[in-house]
């Protein structure tokens, strides 16, 4: 049994998020290879070549998987991936993208988002928004899988030495092209990795009010995020938004700041380790899930928090 | 230029989910079932380019039981023009349903299919993707504006840390995200009026596609409950619970 990680990479760096889809694939036992897919990614390649378990890392260097176009990616990966027991990629914005078209071309079905490895062909995910855990069962000959990297560990990211293998390939659908790209620049960790998380709701009122939150934020080299509500009224762009239809976060500590706790919101943060709730409304529902709760007027208790630290 | 849709009847958002007893799934005897809000999206993108006069045809197609023929005439009022419903009362994985899209795309050979981006139910997040795939179209996922350039269509997409645009030479899949648009309500004389619009009804077997599910669900659960914990008085005593008792800062 021999497993395909397919790693999340950008600029040249490896993402923390490939050392957690090595934790899952260690989970589900057998060798587990990385493949590094990309342009200019030889510095993402060594950098997987050290992650701790991994026993071979093979690497795609070709403008036509420059901007991790799916259409390209998926040829690839579907063609090399027919010699493994399985495939699997971190269930961010690109393996979401590309790994449904891997499966549908291997004939095979794909297993979204799982939050835990029961066996070779079992597995734990989350469906109706977290509402219930479904255990699944596959019994493809090839399992293509997408990871929650919150609910697995990383491997270390040194130790490891494997041997680096290029992959001379160019698959080009060539029926689809980049255009232009707006990311966000922020000196702050990323959301989804952060271990500490400050997080503001409707009760912020407005986008200016979340400048209250840089400050406590930057002191604890925290991220900044979001409920769904502030992202929909406008205070905040919506690569902020925490929740089931935003990014899944799971830090050491995550403050929730004028945010009531919809559903919605806790689907996304409840695999947090400590949560803080600070909301003028003690019946809020975030307090039901908060490990610690401060009832008060928030643009009282912001300014305070911010001193005392 | 011919848009074909795809939408799904689910539980209504709005309805708290119950998990059987029996851990066999979950519990939808009695529960309000309604299109699926990623859909609804998809609908009111089709409807808006054929306000623009860049769509002349929307055809809008689902799967499942009969029942499932409202969610299809809810999709007619809102500014489709004909619907399909693939009826059947089997349960239709991701795959299955992308193979049968993909049959219906061949019959009505579309320019643009737009699909939600995932289902509420099932949270998969795959069929779009699954269907480019089937019929070697390009594909623009969680799509947050839709263009169409000539025979090409340009899609921006949201991705982790921001946007990216992609120009995918038509036909095309495109998936739509939250903030591509806000769906419309239907109007009364518009519920009148699709019920006289075309719907046809067709099965898998008439598709020539036989479903088979790979998947099997062993069980399903509530996912683990966190406990309330306690409420801290002041500021002063958060830091020094954060401090000294969870020591995370």
């Amino acid at each position: 049994m021999s497993i395909l990680v397919i790693a999340d990479h950008e600029n040249g760096s490896l993402k923390a998020a490939t050392l957690n889809v090595v934790s899952a694939a260690k989970a589900i036992g057998g060798d587990v290879e990385v493949l590094v897919v990309g342009e200019n990614c030889g510095s993402a390649a060594e950098a997987a070549a050290k992650v701790e378990g991994v026993s071979k890392v093979l690497v795609a260097d070709n403008a036509a998987y420059g901007h991790q176009l799916a259409e390209n990616l998926s040829l690839l990966v579907a063609d090399l991936g027919k010699g493994y027991s399985h495939i699997v990629a971190s269930a961010g914005t690109t393996g979401k993208d590309f790994l449904p078209r891997v499966a549908a071309l291997l004939d095979v079905a794909q297993i979204s988002d799982i939050v835990a490895v029961e066996s070779a062909d079992t597995f734990k995910r989350p469906i109706y928004a977290g509402n219930a855990i479904a255990t699944v069962q596959s019994s493809d000959s090839i399992k293509v899988i997408t990871v929650r990297t919150t609910a697995f560990d990383p491997v270390a990211a040194e130790g490891g030495s494997a041997a680096v293998e290029t992959v001379d390939s160019a698959q080009d659908a060539g029926n689809s092209a980049f255009v232009s790209a707006e990311i966000a620049k922020s000196d702050r960790p990323e959301l989804t990795s952060a271990t500490i998380v400050v997080s503001g709701g409707r009760g912020m009122q407005n986008g200016e009010n979340f400048k209250m939150l840089e400050g406590i934020a930057d002191k604890l080299g925290a991220a900044m995020g979001a409920s769904r509500a502030a992202v929909d009224a406008g205070f905040v762009p919506n690569d902020m938004q925490v929740g089931q239809t935003g990014k899944i976060v799971a830090p050491n500590l995550y403050i929730a700041v004028g945010i009531s706790g919809a559903i919605q919101h806790l689907a996304g943060m409840s695999g947090s380790k400590v949560i803080v709730a600070i909301n003028k409304d003690e019946e809020a529902p975030i307090f039901q899930v908060a490990d610690y709760g401060l009832v008060a007027d928030l643009f009282e208790a912001v300014p305070e928090l911010d001193a005392a630290l | 230029m011919k848009v074909l849709v795809a939408v799904k009847r689910v539980i209504d958002y709005n309805v708290k989910v119950r998990v059987k007893p029996d851990n066999t799934g979950v519990d939808l005897t009695n529960v309000k079932m309604a299109m699926n809000p990623f859909c609804e999206i998809a609908v009111e993108e089709a409807v808006r380019l054929k306000e623009k006069g860049v769509v002349s045809e929307i055809v809008v197609v689902s799967i499942g039981p009969k029942v499932a023929q409202e969610q299809v005439r809810t999709s007619l009022a809102l500014g489709a023009d004909r619907g399909i419903l693939i009826e059947t009362d089997e349960e239709v994985q991701a795959l299955d349903v992308a193979k049968l899209l993909k049959a219906v795309v061949e019959k009505e050979q579309p320019n643009l299919v737009i699909l939600g981006k995932q289902s509420i139910d099932s949270d998969n997040n795959q069929t779009g993707q699954m269907l480019a795939a089937l019929t070697g179209m390009p594909q623009g996922t969680f799509a947050s504006e839709v263009a169409v350039d000539g025979d090409k269509v340009n899609v921006t997409r949201e991705i982790d840390g921001g946007l990216v645009t992609v120009a995918l030479n038509m036909p095309a899949v495109v998936t739509t995200d939250l903030r591509l648009n806000e769906p419309r309500y239907a109007s009364l004389p518009n519920i009148m009026k699709a019920k006289k619009k075309p719907l046809e009804m067709t099965s898998p077997a008439d598709l020539s596609v036989e479903l088979k599910p790979s998947l099997t669900t062993l069980k399903v659960e509530e996912p683990a409950t966190r406990q309330a914990g306690i409420k801290v008085a002041d500021v002063a005593e958060l830091i020094d619970k954060l401090k000294n008792e969870a020591k995370v800062i």
